[in-house]
C-alpha cells in the first residue's frame, strides 16, 4: 500500500463528509406507495431522525465511504455543495417519481431468483445475451407503437439529438438487426422499459418495469422457431411454480381473414380488434354494444364477428376452421390455419400441447405482429367444481413480427422474427405476496461465518481471521466494533440468518484452536487454525 | 416536381388532421376513464363512434395519398445509429461484462452487502444542487405535464434519497446500475453518456477506520481477481491536504482551486502544476514551493509516521487527526493482506452444451422429441431450424459458436436404440443407449470442458 499526497480521481478521500442528503425534508406524507418503511437494524424514532439529519446538514461526521468514484469533478462539487452555505426548502418531500419505486434487498432476492430462472431457460435454449441503451433517437420509436406512442417518455431538448426513453426490448432489437446488418440471431434481453400509463400499483402496473426478451430473428423453416418460443414459455412458467397457466394462440391472418369474412372495412380493423381484445375482461355482450355503439358497426356484422371469436379449443377447433366454408375461402385465413396446425404438431412434440388453446378472441395490442400470436394467463381455479377458472392476468406473450425490421433497414430488407416477453413485474408482485403469506423470511445475504470474539482488544486477530476466510472464498463478516460484546454478535447472527461463527480469544490463541459454533443448534466445537477453512466449507457443503 | 411537393405538403397536413382527432379522443377517453359499456349516455356513445369513423376517414384519406406519392414514401430518412454516446452491448461484449459482473458482485457478497435498485429517473429537485458545475451535464426529462425528471447522475444521491426515504442508519449495499452525463463522450477511452457504476457503500457510525479498510479489501480483491495487471491504490486525507494547505500559507478562500491543481499530478509535470497554481490561481510561488516538498512525496506506512514527526504539520489539528486514521488505517490493512486469483477461458456468447442433430433427412420429429427431452432435463441444447439440415452444416455450426457436444440421430441408430454422442474438439463418436443419454451428457459435461 502506498499514501500519497496527493488526491486521485479514483479514490474519494476518507473524511468526515455526510452522506448527501437532502437540506430539509418532511417525514413522509402519510403511506403514499412510493414511500417504504423497511423492518431494519438502526430503525430511528422520528425525532432521533429529525435531530441526526440535523446534524448532518453541517458535517461533520464520517457516515459515508465510498469506494469506486469514476469522475473526481463530482467528488470536488459534492464536497462544494456542502460546505456552501444554503436555503431551507421547506416544502421538499422526498418520493420517486411516480410510478416507479425503489426496490429494497428483500424484494431484490425474490427478483434476482425469478430472473435467474428465466435467463438459464433462455440460456438453455441458446440465446445470447443483448443489451442496448435506456433512450433511442426519436424518430427510432416514431410511427412504430400506434395508439400508444402517445405514452412515450421523451427527453428534453437540450440542444442535442432529440431522444425518448425505449417503450419495450422489441424495437431496439430490430434495430439492432438493421444496423448491424443481422440477418439470423437468437437472443434474450433482460431491461428496464419505460411508459407514461396511469399506473395502478395494486395491480403491478408500473411507468418504470423490466421485461425479459427472447427473440430468433431469421428466415427458417416454417413454425419450428414459433413452437420453441411457446416452449420456452411452458418451461418459464412451470418452473416458477405460480400455478395452472394456459397459453392463447391465434393468428392475425386468421384474424383479417374473419374480419374480411363478416365483412368489417379495414379501416375499422384496429379498433374492432382493441374491442374483441377485452373478451378476457368483459362478457361478448359488453363487447358488442362497444363495438356498435361506440365503432359503428352494423349489428349483423357484430353478430357475425361474435360466432367466430367467442371459439376457442385445441387443434380440433384448427380443423373445424378449415372446415368452414367462408373461411377456408379466404386466403390468408388459410395459411393462418396451416401454420397453426403445423405449430400445434411441434408442440405435442414438444410436450406442452395441453397448455395451448387456440382462442379466436386473442387480438393483442401492438401494431406489428404478422402472424401467430400467443399470451399466457394465470388461471386461479376456484373453490367450487363447475366454475370457469379465474383470469388473474397476463404474464407472457408474444408473436410474429416480420416486417419490423424492414421498416430501419435503407432498402427494406426483411428479416422474420418471432418472440415473447415474460412480464415479470406481475410475476414478482404475485411470488412476494405468496412468500409474505407464508410468513417465509427471506435472508438478504449470503454471509455464511460471522467472525467474533467474547474479549476486548480482540480487533487485530478478528481481522486476520476474516481475512484468511475471505481470501479462501468464504463470505464472512464481522463487527465494526472494537470490543463488541459476545450477545450482540450471536443476536445479529440470528436476525440476518447467518450459519456459523467462528469465535477467537485467549484461550482459543493459546491453544492454536479456532471455536466454530452453529448459530441454530449453538453447539460448539474447537479446530485446529490450520483446519478450519477445510472444516467450513465441508460443513457448508452438507447443508 | 411542384406538384410532388405540393402532394407532400398535403400529407403533411392530412397528417397533422389525424394527428389531431386521436389526440382528442384521447383526452376525451382520459377525462372520462372507459366505463366498460355500462352507464355511459345515448349521447356520449353517439359521439365517441362518430369521432371514431371520422378517424378512420380521415386515416384512409391519409394512406390514399400517400399511395400517390409512390413506394419512396414513408421509408426512413434517418440514420441507423444509437444516441451519441450510447452503443449496444453485442453478445461478446454482454459475455465479458457478465463475467466482470460476477467477480465483482461475488466479492461484494463475499463481505456480506445487500443489494438494492433505484428507477433511473428521480424528481429532478432531489438532484437539484448536489452537483455543483456538472449540474449542467443532467439528462433532462421534457416536461410532458407531470413531474419534472430527471436522469440520476450518479448512484450516490438516490442511495442517500432512499435511506432518508426509509429512515435507514445502517447499511451496507452494493448497487449496480448505468448513470448518465451529457458529457463529451470520448469513446476510446471508455468515456460514454450512459455507463455502468458498481458501488459499495457502508452507512453508519462505527468504529474508525474498519468499514474503511474493509472497502480498501474489496478493491484490492476485485482488481486481482479480474487479472488486469498490476496496480496501486492511493489513499489521502481531506484533513492531512488542508492542513498542508493552511501550513504553507494557502488562503481559505484558495483551498478547493489549489485541491484541483494539485489532483493533476498524476498527469501532468510538478512544472506545469506549480506554473497553473502561479501564473492562473494567484498563488505567491513560496507557497507553491513548499507545498511541492510536500505532495511529491509517497511512500508506505512509514511516510505517515514521518510526516507525524514533522514540525509544523503536527501542529495542524486536523492534519494529526487525518494522519492518525491513516496509521489506524495502515495497521488494518496489514492485517488484511491481499486476494485471489481467476479463471481464463474463451469467451463464448452461449452456454449451449449439446446440439442435436441428424444425420439423414426426414428425422426433424425425432430431433424435436430428443431435445425436448433435453431441456426437461435441464441440460442447454440447440437444434437447426431446417427440416433436413446437412450433417456437415450442423458440425460447423458446434464449432463456430463453441458447443462442445452433438447428439447426432440417424436412421440406423434409431433402430438400434441408441444416438451417437460426438464430441466436437476430440471428434470422437460413441454410440449411447437412449436412455443413457440424459445421464452421459451431464456426467461429460461436469468435466472441465477443453474448448479449443
Amino acid at each position: 500500500m502506498v499514501l500519497g499526497l496527493r488526491l486521485h480521481s479514483a479514490l474519494y478521500p476518507s473524511w468526515g463528509l455526510a452522506c448527501l442528503l437532502p437540506r430539509s425534508f418532511a417525514s413522509c406524507p402519510g403511506k403514499s406507495d412510493s414511500c417504504l418503511t423497511m423492518p431494519q437494524l438502526g430503525l430511528l424514532h422520528r425525532r432521533a431522525w429529525a435531530s441526526l439529519l440535523g446534524q448532518l446538514r453541517r458535517p461533520p461526521g464520517a457516515v459515508c465511504i465510498r469506494v469506486v468514484h469514476s469522475h473526481s469533478q463530482v467528488a470536488e462539487a459534492t464536497l462544494t455543495s456542502q460546505l456552501k452555505p444554503h436555503q431551507e426548502k421547506s416544502n421538499f418531500i422526498i418520493k420517486t417519481p411516480k410510478g416507479t419505486r425503489d426496490l429494497s434487498p428483500q424484494q431484490m432476492v425474490v427478483r434476482e431468483k425469478i430472473l435467474d430462472m428465466v435467463v438459464s431457460c433462455f440460456k438453455r435454449h441458446g440465446a445470447k445475451g443483448l443489451d442496448t441503451p435506456a433512450f433511442e433517437l426519436k424518430e427510432m420509436l416514431t410511427e412504430k407503437y400506434g395508439e400508444d406512442s402517445m405514452l412515450i417518455y421523451d427527453l428534453k431538448d437540450q440542444g442535442g439529438e432529440l431522444l425518448s426513453l425505449r417503450y419495450d426490448l422489441t424495437v431496439p432489437f430490430a434495430r439492432y438487426l438493421a444496423m448491424n446488418k443481422v440477418k439470423k440471431m437468437k437472443r434474450y434481453h433482460v431491461g428496464k422499459v419505460w411508459r407514461r400509463e396511469s399506473p395502478t400499483i395494486v395491480q403491478g402496473r408500473y411507468r418504470e418495469f423490466c421485461q425479459c426478451d427472447f427473440d430468433i430473428a431469421g428466415q427458417f423453416d416454417p413454425m419450428i422457431p414459433d413452437a420453441e418460443c411457446l416452449k420456452i414459455m411452458c418451461e418459464i412458467l412451470s418452473g416458477l411454480q405460480l400455478g395452472d397457466f394456459l397459453i392463447k394462440v391465434n393468428d392475425r391472418r386468421i384474424l383479417d381473414g374473419i374480419f374480411a369474412v363478416c365483412g368489417i372495412p379495414e379501416s375499422k380493423f384496429h379498433a374492432i380488434c382493441s374491442s374483441i381484445d377485452k373478451l378476457d375482461k368483459m362478457s361478448w355482450k359488453d363487447v358488442r354494444h362497444e363495438m356498435v355503439a361506440k365503432k359503428g358497426l352494423a349489428p349483423e356484422v357484430a353478430d357475425r364477428i361474435g360466432d367466430y371469436v367467442q371459439c376457442h379449443g385445441g387443434v380440433s377447433l384448427v380443423e373445424q376452421m378449415f372446415q368452414d366454408s367462408e373461411l377456408s375461402q379466404n386466403q390468408h385465413a388459410l395459411e393462418g390455419l396451416r401454420d397453426l396446425k403445423l405449430l400445434f404438431e411441434y408442440l405435442t412434440l414438444f410436450g406442452v400441447a395441453e397448455k395451448i388453446s387456440f382462442d379466436l378472441s386473442l387480438a393483442r395490442g401492438l401494431d406489428y405482429y404478422t402472424g401467430v400470436i400467443y399470451e399466457a394467463v394465470l388461471l386461479q381455479t376456484s373453490a367450487r367444481a363447475g366454475e370457469e377458472p379465474l383470469n388473474v392476468g397476463s404474464v407472457a406473450a408474444g408473436g410474429r413480427y416480420d416486417g419490423l425490421v424492414g421498416m430501419f433497414d435503407p432498402k427494406g430488407h426483411k428479416v422474420p422474427c418471432v418472440g415473447l416477453s415474460i412480464g415479470v413485474e406481475r410475476i414478482f408482485s404475485i411470488v412476494e405476496q405468496r412468500m409474505k403469506n407464508v410468513g417465509e423470511k427471506i435472508r438478504t445475504t449470503e454471509t455464511e461465518v460471522f467472525v467474533a470474539t467474547p474479549q476486548k482488544n480482540f480487533l487485530q486477530e478478528r481481522l486476520k481471521l476474516i481475512a484468511e476466510l475471505w481470501d479462501a472464498g468464504i463470505k464472512a463478516e464481522l463487527m465494526y466494533k472494537n470490543n463488541p460484546k459476545l450477545l450482540t454478535q450471536l443476536r445479529y447472527c440470528e436476525n440476518m440468518g447467518i450459519p456459523l461463527m467462528v469465535i477467537i480469544g485467549e484461550q482459543e490463541l493459546k491453544e492454536g484452536v479456532i471455536k466454530l459454533r452453529s448459530v441454530a443448534s449453538r453447539e460448539e466445537v474447537a479446530i485446529k487454525r490450520e483446519n478450519l477453512v477445510a472444516e467450513i466449507q465441508k460443513r457448508l457443503s452438507e447443508s | 416536381m411542384a406538384e410532388r411537393a405540393a402532394l407532400e405538403e398535403l400529407v403533411r397536413l392530412q397528417g397533422e388532421r389525424v394527428r389531431g382527432l386521436k389526440q382528442q379522443k384521447a383526452s376525451a377517453e382520459q377525462v372520462r376513464p372507459r366505463r366498460q359499456g355500462r352507464g355511459q349516455s345515448k349521447a356520449e356513445e353517439d359521439r365517441a363512434g362518430v369521432v371514431c369513423t371520422e378517424i378512420e376517414e380521415e386515416v384512409a384519406k391519409l394512406l390514399k395519398l400517400k399511395a400517390q406519392l409512390g413506394p419512396d414514401e414513408g421509408k426512413q430518412k434517418f440514420v441507423l445509429k444509437t444516441p451519441k454516446g450510447t452503443r449496444d452491448y453485442s453478445p461478446r461484449q454482454m459475455a465479458v461484462r457478465e463475467k466482470v459482473f460476477e467477480v465483482i458482485i461475488s466479492c461484494f457478497k463475499r463481505h456480506g452487502a445487500e443489494v438494492i435498485d433505484t428507477p433511473v429517473f428521480e424528481l429532478k429537485e432531489t438532484l437539484t444542487g448536489k452537483y455543483g458545475e456538472d449540474s449542467k451535464l443532467i439528462y433532462d426529462l421534457k416536461d410532458q405535464g407531470g413531474e419534472l425528471l430527471s436522469l440520476r447522475y450518479d448512484l450516490t444521491v438516490p442511495f442517500a434519497r432512499y435511506l432518508a426515504m426509509n429512515k435507514l442508519t445502517n447499511i451496507k449495499r452494493y448497487h449496480i446500475a448505468k448513470v448518465y452525463r451529457r458529457d463529451n463522450p470520448a469513446m476510446t477511452r471508455g468515456r460514454y453518456r450512459e455507463f455502468y457504476q458498481c458501488d459499495f457503500d457502508i452507512a453508519g457510525q462505527f468504529d474508525p477506520m474498519i468499514p474503511d479498510a474493509e472497502c480498501l479489501k474489496i478493491m484490492c480483491e476485485i482488481l486481482s481477481s479480474l487479472q488486469i495487471g498490476d496496480f496501486l491504490v492511493k489513499v489521502n486525507d481531506r484533513r492531512i491536504l488542508d492542513g498542508m494547505f493552511a501550513i504553507c500559507g494557502v488562503p481559505d478562500s484558495k483551498f478547493r482551486t489549489i485541491c484541483s491543481s494539485v489532483d493533476k499530478l498524476d498527469k501532468v509535470s510538478w512544472e506545469e502544476v506549480k506554473n497553473e497554481m502561479v501564473g492562473e490561481k494567484g498563488l505567491a510561488p513560496e507557497v507553491a514551493d513548499h507545498i511541492g516538498d510536500y505532495v511529491q512525496q509517497h511512500g508506505g506506512v512509514s511516510l505517515v509516521k514521518q510526516l507525524l514527526q514533522d514540525p509544523k504539520l503536527s501542529q495542524n489539528k486536523q492534519a494529526l487527526e487525518g494522519l492518525g486514521d491513516l496509521k489506524l488505517l495502515f495497521e488494518y490493512l496489514t492485517l488484511f493482506g491481499i486476494a485471489d486469483k481467476a479463471l481464463e477461458e474463451k469467451v463464448r456468447t452461449t452456454e449451449t452444451q449439446v446440439l442435436v442433430a441428424s444425420a439423414q433427412k426426414k428425422l426433424l420429429e425425432e430431433r424435436l422429441k430428443l431435445v425436448s427431452e433435453l431441456w426437461d432435463a435441464g441440460i442447454k441444447a440447440e437444434l437447426l431450424y431446417k427440416k433436413n439440415p446437412k450433417l456437415l452444416n450442423q458440425l460447423q455450426y458446434c464449432e463456430e459458436t463453441g458447443i462442445p457436444l452433438v447428439a447426432i440421430i440417424g436412421e440406423q441408430e434409431l433402430k438400434d436404440g441408441v444416438i451417437k454422442l460426438r464430441s466436437v474438439a476430440s471428434r470422437e463418436e460413441v454410440d449411447i443407449r437412449r436412455e443413457d443419454l440424459v445421464e452421459e451428457i451431464k456426467r461429460r459435461t461436469n468435466q472441465p470442458i477443453c474448448i479449443c
